[in-house]
């Protein structure tokens, strides 16, 4: 390794394949972002090139806005994933604590039949799920995405958190409880806000699956009231296929949300990943 | 000893999790499984035993788009494991060297197409791809190898595989992080050790790194699997239900979605989409077991 630190040739070698594989990795995007500004003309003749004055257009937007839904998708998309965290994150911690804190028979057992939800992917039972949903008259309503995220969710967060938990210094609990406070004040009062990285990093792996699903809007909630931006999205794409400026721009309004939630949350999410939170 | 007095408090901290849990998603899997038992006769719901997998798998129409789905999906999970983990883990393995500049803002970069939707990638790709944009065409054209262009997506032959890359260029981000974090838990000691001992450079990366992150391949390898196995997202945005051409691209996510919702002139079927959801049910649970029970238990671990 000594070698290394000091080798130029390596050092460029390492940088050069790493610049090769960002540009893999953002070309795609940026040719997107990049084209939806563009005329229609520009975008076949040129469309590796950055719009100028004289392609620049805007045209591709103005199809989406007055065609499509998509304040509406945004907001139900936006509606349903911070629904789904808030629920994760405060049942998930509940359950979490009362495993960690306390002994009590079928403690092992509990956490066990939780902890079953993390390798079973939820949508192996759509079929019976869209059966409930449609018997309960819940189908086509956000509740009926927010109920699936929740249970999808639970699981691993439920695993996560109890991790956490049982780090948390017993003597400050004991002294709480000297204080006269009761379990449920020491949960929230005490335990809560020192679980809260791994709060956050428990809501940022939530976040991007549940934005990102289109199986379930699909199935659970295709109504125009109720569709989210992925689904939204997609059935826009579907129908104006040939408009390329449409289509662009509505790739491109899918694609920077998302982009500006990474941006404020990435820090948080690479910690979560290299931190072992999901070994 | 007098009994200590219930504590309703554990009964309330447990019960909104466990039945969320319970009536949205263990309830339902086994309602499921159970549908798989059971066909329509007239109006009625019957009890027909194995008859669905019966139909499933020997049918001639059935079994021939079951057998192709699952065939399709292991070429689907082989090129992941081929492509996925030796490129997630050459850039891991430059990431994590200590002289190397500007790391942090290249993991970020390459990390972007993970957060995006399957909508975005799969539209993205199509329309790079497309003969009719010229975007690839031009750019194998700009560095000779025009000749070499075909609509990837519209031949039987290559679309399959161009997916797999596809959802490959999404997810590299998730095992490159992962064994990121496997080889900065290795300690400076060992490798100095090493070092001492004549092992640098490559034969220091096969000999003590690699084997160092192999629990942390076996975790990639079963969420690859998982995830791989409930695919449904990027072929239908890509294909369609039909995922064309000629359900060259068909795998488990798409046969079951067709089946169960139907589509075109085919009406949906609740019963054998339900044994479709069972087959699948039962090969993640088949995957999931043979990682912990053949892998994980017998992999060494090795006390750093």
């Amino acid at each position: 390794m000594s070698k290394a630190r000091t080798n130029l040739p390596i050092s460029l070698a390492m940088h050069t394949v790493l610049i090769v594989y960002t540009l893999i990795a953002l070309f795609p995007v940026l040719v997107i972002l990049l084209n939806s500004f563009k005329s229609r003309k520009a975008i076949f003749r040129t469309p590796l090139e950055l719009p100028n004055s004289e392609t620049f257009s805007t045209v591709g937007y103005d199809t989406v806005l007055s065609q499509g839904n998509f304040f509406l998708y945004f907001q139900n998309s936006m509606v349903v994933t911070i629904a789904s965290l808030f629920t994760i994150l405060l049942f998930g911690s509940m359950a979490a604590y009362a495993l960690s804190e306390y002994r009590f028979r079928g403690n092992t057992l509990m956490g066990l039949y939780l902890a079953l939800g993390i390798m079973i992917p939820i949508r192996i039972g759509t079929v019976a799920i869209l059966e409930m949903m449609v018997a309960t008259g819940l189908v086509n309503t956000l509740y009926a995405l927010i109920l699936v995220y929740v249970a999808q969710g639970l699981p691993l967060a439920i695993f996560i958190l109890t991790e956490f938990m049982r780090q948390v210094s017993q003597d400050l609990k004991n002294a709480g409880r000297v204080d006269g406070l009761n379990e449920y004040q020491i949960f929230f009062r005490l335990v809560l806000p020192l679980v809260r990285p791994a709060l956050a990093t428990v809501a940022v792996f939530n976040m991007i699956p549940i934005w990102n699903d289109l199986w379930f809007p699909l199935i659970l909630a295709p109504g125009e009231e109720v569709k989210t931006l992925t689904l939204g999205s997609q059935v826009f794409i579907g129908q104006y296929v040939t408009n390329w400026n449409a289509v662009l721009s509505a790739l491109s309004m899918a694609v920077i949300p998302v982009l500006i939630l990474y941006t404020i949350f990435s820090r948080q999410l690479i910690r979560g990943l290299t931190s072992g939170a999901v070994k | 000893m007098h009994r200590t007095k219930f504590r309703w408090h554990i009964v309330i901290f447990l019960t909104p999790a466990a039945l969320v849990y319970t009536a949205v998603m263990i309830f339902p899997l086994f309602n499921t499984l159970r549908l798989s038992f059971y066909n329509e006769v007239g109006q009625e719901r019957l009890f027909v035993g194995l008859e669905n997998f019966r139909t499933l798998f020997l049918d001639p129409i059935w079994s021939t788009q079951f057998w192709n789905a699952l065939a399709n999906n292991f070429r689907f999970f082989i090129i992941h494991m081929l492509v996925q983990n030796p490129i997630g883990v050459l850039l891991a393995a430059i990431l994590s060297h200590p002289r190397l500049r500007c790391a942090a803002l290249y993991r970020s970069a390459i990390f972007i197409p993970t957060i995006l939707s399957f909508v975005i990638v799969g539209f993205a790709w199509k329309l790079i791809l497309s003969p009719l944009w010229g975007i690839a065409p031009n750019m194998l054209d700009a560095i000779g190898l025009k000749s070499l262009f075909e609509p990837w997506l519209g031949k039987e032959a290559y679309a399959l595989t161009t997916l797999a890359l596809i959802s490959v260029w999404q997810f590299v981000g998730i095992p490159m992080m992962l064994i990121y974090a496997a080889l900065l838990t290795i300690p400076e000691e060992i490798l100095e050790a090493a070092e001492i001992d004549g092992i640098t450079g490559s034969s220091a990366f096969w000999k003590i790194r690699l084997p160092l992150i192999l629990p942390a391949l076996g975790i990639i390898s079963i969420l690859t699997f998982v995830g791989n196995f409930n695919a449904f997202d990027l072929i239908y945005v890509t294909q369609g239900a039909l995922a064309g051409p000629d359900f060259s691209t068909d795998i488990l996510g798409t046969f079951l979605y067709r089946t169960f919702f139907g589509f075109q002139l085919q009406l949906g079927d609740t019963y054998m989409g339900s044994a479709i959801a069972g087959a699948m049910f039962a090969i993640i649970l088949l995957g999931v077991c043979v990682y912990l029970f053949g892998i994980q238990s017998r992999m060494r671990r090795y006390q750093l």
